[in-house]
């Protein structure tokens, strides 16, 4: 077996060293190792988008990379969203326009939004759907997804 | 009845799970971590049809870091014998090879061996080493194909079931033959004005849940076993594992993680069993995951099918008759839903005269489960669009004639259920008065088509445990696993119940050690069925509150009233729930009620949907531009999770009727099992969905709900490819109704 | 997954002295998403990746006097975020801006999609209108390799196995040009081409007449293709729709699709011809600065 390889990370604000096998993907490394399990697989081939996270701010699918390409990098997962007391205003939005049927897709659609509303902050319905098509959901049919979002970006631009 | 009189029933409060779902502490199926826990990975099929000659597991097994290796032999041989899982029933010998191939593989993907190992990557290495001699056989991968005699057949032991009760000699594909009649087809025929009859052809089509297939499963030294499964029905994976095992249920718990989707695929067991065997073999525990293509190619998609209608009306837009022929492919063992597609063909309309003959034929694809109203969509898009082409041809409004032969209260079906009250005709009422219907649709290359749909609903049996706290909450103990929100919906009706806020309800979904039986999430029945029992433990609770208070007031039972979440007695005395349930410890004994149900059945429910398209003419690419559904929702208890599940519903059906189907090659190998090639229907292919809720009150329910999952998809193929025709004047009678496909018919126009 | 080693060199001497000494058992793992996958899919064995992502000839992005460099290891969507640099190079933001979705555009790279090979990436196209050069180095040397040379089959290409493509360059943009692709996906968006055409035409003062245009086609044939014929029916002819159909048809005739999952030969040939119309149309009105409006997958 290829050499293991210690990797050092920052994870939701708190540096973090892990060990890995040089194929061992992000996403089996959060999940399995790190107890993250938040984001999650629908596909391992970066077609759904339920294991979205942020590397140094942007939206990335953590099943197309490995491992070992995080050394040094910022990571943030759906578990670093929530401040420590109450959520943040796209957990909330989510909860508010009830854009979540089974949940599974939620956390991955939660991180895109966020990639998006901090390059855009006031995006329109086009830019949200262009945003976040890398994200499937087989439950809502997405109206109340968008809407969400929507209420997300007004609740940031009233803070 | 008018909804304003509730208090919780029609609010929006945040669902109870909600705060886990968004902060991703939800435990789904595959989050859950054991300590030593193992990996496993299954060996598939690469072929669609062949006989098994040996299977040597001997290098897998020495494999470094392997523990287990298990094939078919290591599953109890069965008997021919059905088991009930509540909405299908499976029969055991099939389901026991379809969980692990014994003598035959019949479609690729079929699962044929499995290891358990320290990691994934070794696990699907070992899978590697194991040596499987095939004997290739010739596969047959359409419905009317299979049906000929000389087509090669699947199952030795499969003969034509009939209706009247007589089988075929000879092994065959077809493995049952529905018939329904009603009064006298061809009289119906002759009176009719207009005979339209056509024929459509629907592919095979995946439920698309996002999550995929899991277990976990723990064989304890004891012999008892513990299965964590994200299922649509606990009761029925304990049920299958134990039939399948041929243990006791008693052995056996299943622990129901939070599901990431299931629309009818998720209720069949596939890698729970291995998962047990491969436990049983290590002694560890051990977890089965998916991977996608798996899950296209080897779990329950709805089956591809043959459907030919031929519809009759007079000159006024009265339909006089109605017949069909449905033919659909079950994929590798029988058990297809093509008697609900017989059932609900016609169920929109009031057919005087009728005969619908249905076919459960066996195929090399994998073998067909439930998806969403399953059989509904296929008949909806063959009936609806016969029912556009007599509109057309009788200069009708399609509106009209929906509300000329809607079916409603006392129309018997052409399979012989008369209907309850029913809002087949409130739903087609909702959208000629909407918006959309009655705005006007401008530009070139744009069309609008409607079309209706229905399903059944079905009742079964749950139970449920409320316990009184003294802090004045209330915990509910449910055992229908929440796909959608049921769990809201639940405690929305408890709550209503004892007059107290939703909040105050705690829900939980527990194993099936820890409440009574309950049947699966399924037939749009949770918020129906389960919401009955609810309503049966608030009752109680109320007798229990009423009688204890008499007790302490020292009153006569009759004189103490529960109301608004008060309970009231002689002299103004009065105690709110709160100030009650601070007093139950110190006053006797705990309040612990049960609630079950099982003897109500649905009315069944209707949908109406509007839809305005724009085709490009040069590419054959259909733009949803405008949706409208319309649906009975009986009573709205959450309105926002309904609203969520007609759009979601429609928006799969719409991905049904556009893009989705399973590509074969020659050699039955599915060419598109990936979310990139299987095209589920992204942000950007969707507008936003209306929606308009509908109520008619179910009767038999004590706040009128009606299930509302899964009547949306039935209606969307059918209204498209009206949409289309208007919009370019092709009639699309084959799904999807795809680019290459629509341009095909434009260019040949 | 096949189990491989895994190397992140910060020079570019080192990362090819791997190539040169493993033989062809080492690759190059720019934004991973596909070679993940095929990896998983067992499409590949390597024994070694070698990412590039650290190394500076990799990660340029300028535009200087000769004309736009465009280092292999940078993500479509650093391109598209410096609209400024790739100012007039419109096909390659194009095709950046639809590889995939945010999260691929993210960490894939045009060399990476070059460096697949796919016979329906949707870079190339984009690449040979705009007349890129491929820069590919080894440890003897570089050499420059024209895009519409580069890939010799589907996922087959000119690199030797101790090549790496390191950069990807443009001349400069004459005045008065434009550049268009498009692809042809039944969805909006997280699709692949059924066909895809990319479309780079040069207009005289008037605006009414081509000096120079270039079409090149994605998914119709074994590799990206060069419509030279239809490119050079354009020189010099007016702009109008009688030329433009006659491009059209000609770069239908270069096409040379199979039938497959995702489109029928019939599906394919008309399509070329409608996109090919559309494109040229698009780059038209970008070569006369005309303001455009354009959907979500149109
Ligand atoms: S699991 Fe990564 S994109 Fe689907
Ligand atoms: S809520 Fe189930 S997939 Fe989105």
């Amino acid at each position: 077996m290829a050499k293991k390889r210690i990797v050092t990370t920052t994870i939701n604000g708190k540096e973090t060293q892990f060990l890995c096998q040089p194929r061992q993907t992000l996403l089996e490394i959060l999940r399995d190792d790190l107890a993250l399990t938040g984001s999650k697989e629908g596909c391992s081939n970066g077609n759904c988008g339920a294991c979205t996270v942020l590397c140094n701010g942007k939206a990335v699918n953590s099943c197309l990379i490995l491992a070992v390409e995080a050394e040094g990098a910022e990571i943030e997962t759906i578990e670093g969203v929530a401040p420590v007391d109450g959520l943040d205003s796209l957990q909330d939005a989510f909860l508010q326009q009830a854009a979540l049927q089974c949940g599974i897709c939620t956390p991955g659609f939660i991180m895109s939004a966020k990639a998006l509303l901090q390059e855009q902050p006031d995006p329109s319905e086009e830019d949200i759907r262009f945003n976040l098509a890398g994200n499937l959901c087989r439950c809502t049919g997405y109206d109340k997804i968008v809407r969400a979002v929507q209420d997300a970006a007004a609740a940031r631009q009233q803070v | 009845m008018a909804s304003t009189s509730y208090k919780v029933i029609g609010t929006r409060p945040i669902r109870h799970d909600g705060t886990d779902k968004v902060t991703g502490r939800a435990q789904f199926g595959a989050d859950i971590q054991l300590s030593g826990m193992l990996f496993g990975a299954i060996l598939r099929s690469p072929h669609a049809h062949a006989r098994i000659k040996s299977i040597d597991i001997s290098q897998a097994e020495s494999y470094p870091g392997v523990h287990a290796v298990v094939t078919g032999t290591d599953l109890p041989e069965q008997q021919q014998k059905v088991a009930h899982l509540g909405e299908g029933d499976v029969n055991l010998y099939h389901l026991s090879q379809n969980v692990l191939a014994r003598q035959k593989v019949l479609y690729k993907g079929h699962a044929v061996a499995a290891v358990a190992a320290d990691d994934i990557h070794i696990a699907q290495e070992a899978t590697q080493l194991i040596n499987v001699e095939y004997e290739v056989l010739p596969p047959v991968l359409d419905v009317l194909e299979a049906m000929q005699d000389e087509a090669p057949v699947l199952n030795d032991d499969v003969r034509t079931d009939s209706m009247a009760g007589e089988e075929s000699k000879d092994p065959t594909n077809v493995a049952k033959h529905y018939f329904y009649e009603k009064g006298n087809i061809e009289k119906g025929f002759e009176a009719a004005h207009v005979v339209i009859e056509r024929e459509y052809r629907t592919s095979t089509v995946h439920q698309g849940y996002i999550e995929p297939h899991n277990a976990t499963a723990l064989w304890n030294q004891d012999g008892q076993i513990t299965i964590w499964t994200s299922t649509q029905g606990s009761f029925m994976v304990r049920q299958q594992m134990a039939d399948l095992l041929k243990l006791p249920e008693s052995r056996i718990k299943v622990v129901p993680m939070e599901i990431g989707g299931g629309f009818g695929g998720k209720i069949s067991v596939y890698l729970q069993p291995v998962a047990a065997l491969l436990s049983k073999k290590s002694g560890r525990p051990v977890k089965l995951v998916m991977d996608r293509a798996s899950v296209f190619e080897a779990t329950g998609p709805t089956p591809g099918s043959y459907i030919r209608v031929k519809m009759g009306a007079d000159r006024e837009g009265k339909l006089t008759a109605a017949e069909a022929y449905v033919a659909f492919e079950a994929g590798g063992f029988p058990g297809s839903p093509v008697v609900c597609a017989c059932m609900c063909i016609f169920a929109c309309y009031d057919v005087p005269h009728g005969r619908i003959n249905g076919y459960d034929v066996c195929v090399n694809k994998p073998r067909s489960n439930a998806y969403r109203a399953p059989g509904s969509t296929h008949a909806a898009f063959a009936a609806e669009s016969v029912v556009d082409e007599i509109c057309e041809r009788l200069e009708m409004d399609p509106v009209e004639f929906r509300l000329k032969n809607a079916a409603q209260e006392g129309t018997r079906r052409v399979d012989g259920v008369q209907f309850a009250r029913i809002g087949m005709k409130e739903t087609v009422e909702a959208i000629r008065d909407s918006e959309h219907w009655k705005s006007s649709l401008e530009g070139k290359y744009r069309g609008r088509g409607i079309a209706s749909g229905f399903w059944f609903n079905v009742g079964l049996k749950s139970s449920v445990t409320a316990m009184l706290a003294a802090d004045g909450t209330v915990s509910l103990l449910e055992g229908s696993t929440d796909i959608g929100g049921t769990r809201a919906s639940l405690s929305m009706q408890l709550a209503e119940t004892l007059g107290i806020a939703a909040e105050d309800i705690k829900p939980a979904v527990v194993d099936t050690d820890s409440v009574g039986y309950n049947d699966v999430t399924g037939g749009s029945r949770v918020t129906f069925s389960t919401g009955i029992a609810v309503h049966n433990a608030g009752l109680e609770m109320r007798r229990q509150l009423i009688e204890r208070v008499a007790n302490i007031w020292e009153v006569k039972v009759e004189d103490v009233q529960y109301e608004d979440g008060k309970v009231r007695g002689p002299g103004g005395k009065e105690f709110t729930f709160r100030e009650l349930a601070a007093k139950i410890h110190a006053t006797g004994e705990p309040i612990t009620v049960k609630g079950t149900s099982g003897s109500e059945n649905q009315a069944g429910a209707f949908g109406t949907h509007c839809v305005d398209v724009e085709v490009d003419p040069e590419t054959g690419k259909v733009d949803v531009l405008r949706y409208t559904i319309a649906q009975d929702c009986g009573t709205a208890i959450h309105p926002a999770y309904v609203e969520g599940q007609m759009q979601g519903g429609a928006a799969q059906g719409i991905g049904w009727a556009l893009n989705e189907e399973y590509v074969y090659d020659e050699h039955g190998a599915m060419r598109n099992a990936t979310f990139l090639d299987y095209r589920i229907p992204t942000c950007c292919d969707l507008p936003m969905m209306d929606t308009i809720i509908v109520e008619v009150p179910d009767p038999q329910h004590p706040f009128g709900v009606r299930g509302v999952g899964e009547v949306p998809i039935a209606p969307p193929p059918a209204a498209l490819v009206a949409a289309i025709y208007q919009a370019v004047g092709v009639r699309m009678r084959e799904l999807p109704a795809s680019p290459p496909r629509l341009l095909h018919q434009i260019l040949q126009r | 997954m096949h189990d491989f080693d895994y190397e992140a060199p910060v020079d570019l001497d080192t990362a090819l002295r791997f190539f040169a000494e493993r033989n062809g058992s080492a690759r190059v793992l720019a934004g991973g998403t596909d070679l993940i996958d095929q990896i998983r899919l067992g499409r590949y064995a390597p024994d070694l990746l070698v990412d590039i992502k650290k190394l500076p000839e990799l990660n340029v992005l300028e535009c200087q006097e000769g004309g736009l460099r465009l280092g292999a290891a940078v993500p479509c969507s650093e391109i598209y975020r410096n609209e400024t640099v790739v100012s007039g190079y419109e096909a390659l933001v194009d095709s950046c801006r639809i590889i995939g979705g945010i999260q691929v555009q993210n960490r894939a790279s045009v060399g990476g999609n070059l460096c697949n090979s796919g016979p329906a990436a949707d870079s190339p196209p984009s690449l040979i209108v705009l007349g890129a050069r491929c820069v590919i180095a080894s440890a003897q040397g570089q050499r420059e390799v024209p895009a519409e040379e580069f890939c010799t089959g589907p996922g087959e290409n000119v690199l030797q196995q101790d090549e790496v493509l390191i950069e990807i360059r443009f001349s400069s943009r004459p005045p008065r040009s434009g550049s268009h692709y498009r692809r042809f996906t039944p969805r909006n968006e997280m699709d692949i081409a059924v066909v895809g055409v990319g479309a780079s035409v040069t207009l005289d003062e008037t605006g009414e007449r081509f000096v120079d245009a270039r079409i090149a086609l994605g998914a119709v044939a074994p590799t990206p293709l060069f419509a030279r014929e239809a490119s050079e029916s354009l020189t010099g002819q007016p702009v109008n729709d009688e030329t433009i159909a006659r491009a059209a048809e000609l770069a239908q005739q270069a096409a040379r699709p199979i039938d497959d999952m995702r489109g029928t030969k019939e599906f394919r040939i008309h399509v070329t011809g409608v996109l090919t119309r559309r494109v040229l149309a698009a780059a038209i009105g970008r070569a006369r600065g005309e303001e455009e409006g354009t959907r979500i997958g149109h």
